[in-house]
């Protein structure tokens, strides 16, 4: 019958066209790699995006004054700046210059204190040259950072805060110099 | 090949039918490889219903009382897996076989032998499902939609599962591959493409359908399989790969397949709805158009059920305005169907009851479905009872109700006997309040945030879970009731008439007697 010879012309192509959707099921994989990678919408090793501190109070001022001390030692010991004017919740980074006036090696171990003493618990230090000893050859001078935010929680009533550093000679401590990893 | 039989159609249909077992073993008989597809699927329909039982009775009350969680996800599991590939995919192909060759004025099918081999697949891959159950560590709590890495991490039922679906798989290509030859090939002439019942075309879309997107899950399952034991990575993020993919590919399939279940359904309803208005369809040829693009279009929505799988904005965006637009040619053919009894003699056998509540409830499982597409909805709404509420409004009350309809309709031709009106009345009002009982309260739950697939539910849920569970139960019953109304039919139903429906005019209604002899169109019949 002539019908019998088309119907299996049909059968065939559409066997092809079976088996060929079975192999399109498989070229999805590597299709859906290159959509991910062109619109990077799966990238899981991209670097994360900058990270925004989203809790600054912009509403509010306060004023962060620097002091600096020595304790029987002939250290030089200051800060850059006196002060900065700053919102709560911002990232704040100063510095101190230090210099070993003396004539021989010292370690020396830096204190913090507050005015108002309160305030310690919002002053959330990350990096600070108080963290460890700081061994210092005759004659070195340095520039020593401190990294810290102020929390906004901070009570509304306080509008300045004074931090201020003593050193204290730790005798008998290695004065051999930091590695630049930081391990004392 | 059919030149052996000589004799015309209708007259002596008992002369050349094999006797015993082996008629059915070995038929290649379009009519009875049909009814087995019927029978089948009427089988698995119970088995799915046994376990949607047990689902709600464990949900009956908050708690776990009857059985233990594993066992609960196995039940939902194999629950969905069976009524959607063993119960309502197999009986509308059943419906394809019985019909397709007599509305068309052909023989038979065009692969009677390939025809026999795609129905006599189904029952080893259904004993693979039930088997899965009785496998170490029992059946695979993953869901239906076999989400990896679940899916490649469960115990050998999986294995099981997937080669079940290998199986259901060809055996749906190979019954595709037959209904789209027979149409295109083996219409009586006359008959072109624009004349064939909407039935036909239907059939002939949705076969084009299941080529395309079955051999994608036979794909997915088969990495599924290399992936728990070949050592490949095509979804385990440790190797490389990515779970998300899974239900990229799985959808890109489960799409197109929700309106496998849903456009022969529409067939069918299409045939019905104008013999009980006793007027032409209304607007064949858009009904034809709007189908093939529900098909078309379905291709291009599968994210709608991965909105919070992670994805960006615009992907989001495009899914849903895509998904919101398969509402136009839905609504183009509810607006037919509707166009079709306006103004028609209408009455309101139990085919046409079934053929209402589908269209009724149909349209409101259209209805959630929109309310689904909408991603900030969605976000809230996914995984929630709403989500069970609105695909069994278009399965059930949809797809399930309209094969009611079909069997009612056609039982007179296929048996030559009519059933029990009043019993097919009742039938068809139990189907119908129990099934809003069980599912129209989920709704609520699904917007209460009680989430799907889980055995136990916090107090809140407790009434509305009592409530449905008391529906399921008595839909549950009230398909006995179907069953007894289809045996008493054939064995002792009142002789029907060979056009049973005045209404009707397709070929079987009006070239043939009923019942259908078992040869029928040897020689073409002549179409005008
Ligand atoms: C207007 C038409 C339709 C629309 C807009 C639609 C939309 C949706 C959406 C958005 C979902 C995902 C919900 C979620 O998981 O959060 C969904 C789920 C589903 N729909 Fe539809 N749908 C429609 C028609 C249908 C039809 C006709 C069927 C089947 C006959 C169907 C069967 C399903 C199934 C089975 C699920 C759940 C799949 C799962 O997660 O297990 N839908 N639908
Ligand atoms: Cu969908």
């Amino acid at each position: 019958m002539k019908n019998e010879r088309a119907n299996r012309r049909m059968m065939t192509r559409l066997s092809i066209f079976a088996i060929a959707m079975f192999g399109f099921g498989f070229a999805l994989v590597p299709f859906y790699e290159k959509i991910c990678q062109v619109t990077g919408i799966n990238d899981l090793i991209k670097p994360a995006a900058a990270v925004v501190n989203t809790q600054v109070d912009k509403s509010r001022w306060i004023t962060l004054e620097f002091d600096a001390n020595t304790r029987g030692m002939d250290w030089d010991f200051n800060p850059v700046q006196r002060s900065v004017r700053v919102h709560p919740g911002e990232m704040i980074q100063i510095e101190y210059d230090v210099r070993n006036n003396s004539e021989k090696a010292m370690v020396g171990q830096a204190i913090v204190s507050y005015g108002p003493r309160y305030a310690a618990s919002h002053v959330k230090k990350l990096e600070c040259f108080c963290f460890k000893m700081q061994p210092m050859q005759a004659g070195e001078a340095k520039r020593m950072p401190v990294q810290f935010v102020v929390d906004a929680t901070l009570p509304a009533e306080v509008n300045t805060i004074t931090l201020s550093y003593t050193f204290f000679e730790v005798e008998g401590a290695s004065t051999a110099p930091l590695k630049s990893g930081g391990k004392s | 090949m059919y030149a052996a039989h000589t004799n015309d159609h209708g007259h002596d249909e008992h002369s050349h039918k094999p006797s015993g077992i082996m008629r059915w073993v070995q038929s290649t008989n379009h009519k009875d490889i049909g009814t087995m597809y019927l029978w089948f699927s009427f089988a698995m329909f119970l088995v799915g219903g046994a376990m949607a039982m047990i689902i709600r009775a464990e949900l009956f009350q908050p708690g776990l009382q009857i059985v233990k969680p594993e066992f609960f996800n196995s039940m939902t599991t194999y629950h969905g897996l069976i009524m959607v590939f063993g119960a309502i995919m197999p009986a509308f192909v059943g419906f394809a076989n019985w019909l397709i060759p007599m509305q068309i004025g052909a023989p038979d099918m065009a692969f009677p032998r390939m025809n026999n081999l795609s129905f006599w697949l189904l029952p080893p891959a259904a004993l693979l499902l039930i088997a899965a159950q009785f496998a170490p560590g029992g059946g695979a709590g993953v869901g239906w939609t076999l989400y990896a890495p679940l899916s490649t991490q469960a115990g050998p039922a999986m294995d099981l599962t997937i080669f079940a679906i290998h199986i259901l798989g060809m055996s749906s290509i190979m019954g595709s591959i037959n209904i789209i030859t027979t149409i295109l090939n083996m219409r009586a002439p006359g008959m072109t493409l624009m004349k064939m019942p909407l039935f036909c075309w239907t059939w002939l879309i949705t076969a084009y359908l299941l080529v395309a997107v079955m051999p994608v899950l036979a794909g997915a399952v088969t990495m599924t399989l290399t992936d728990r034991h070949f050592g490949t990575h095509f979804f385990n993020a440790a190797g490389g790969g990515d779970p998300v993919l899974y239900q990229h590919i799985f959808w890109f399939f489960g799409h197109p397949e929700v309106y496998v279940i849903a456009i022969p359904a529409f067939g069918v309803v299409s045939q019905v709805i104008p013999a009980f208005s006793r007027k032409p369809l209304f607007g064949y040829a858009s009904m034809v158009y709007a189908t093939a693009s529900i098909a078309i279009l379905s291709f291009m929505v599968w994210a709608h059920h991965m909105y919070t799988a992670g994805m960006p904005v615009e992907a989001q965006l495009y899914f849903m305005y895509a998904t919101v637009l398969i509402a136009v040619p839905t609504g183009v053919k509810v607006f037919n169907w509707v166009a079709t009894m306006w103004k028609g003699s209408l009455t309101f056998e139990t085919p046409m009851l079934f053929a209402l509540g589908f269209l009724f409830l149909f349209t409101l499982g259209g209805f959630t479905g929109l309310v689904l597409s909408i991603v900030p909805v969605d976000i809230q709404l996914h995984d929630t009872y709403y989500v069970v509420a609105h695909f069994h409004y278009v399965m059930v009350a949809g797809a399930l109700f309209s094969a009611f309809a079909g069997i009612y309709f056609w039982l007179p031709k296929w048996t030559g006997r009519m059933y029990n009106e009043t019993l097919g009345k009742w039938h068809f009002w139990l189907s119908l309040v129990f099934f809003n009982v069980t599912f129209f309260v989920q709704h609520f739950l699904g917007l209460a945030g009680m989430p799907r697939r889980i055995p136990d539910y916090s107090l809140q849920f407790a009434e509305f879970n009592m409530i449905s569970s008391i529906g399921a139960f008595g839909f549950g019953l009230s398909q006995l009731l179907f069953l007894y109304i289809v045996i008493k039919t054939i064995t002792s139903g009142e002789k029907a008439a060979d056009r049973q429906w005045e209404g009707a005019d397709s070929l079987e209604w009006t070239h043939l007697p009923s019942p259908a002899p078992w040869h029928s169109f040897e020689t073409p019949p002549v179409v005008k």
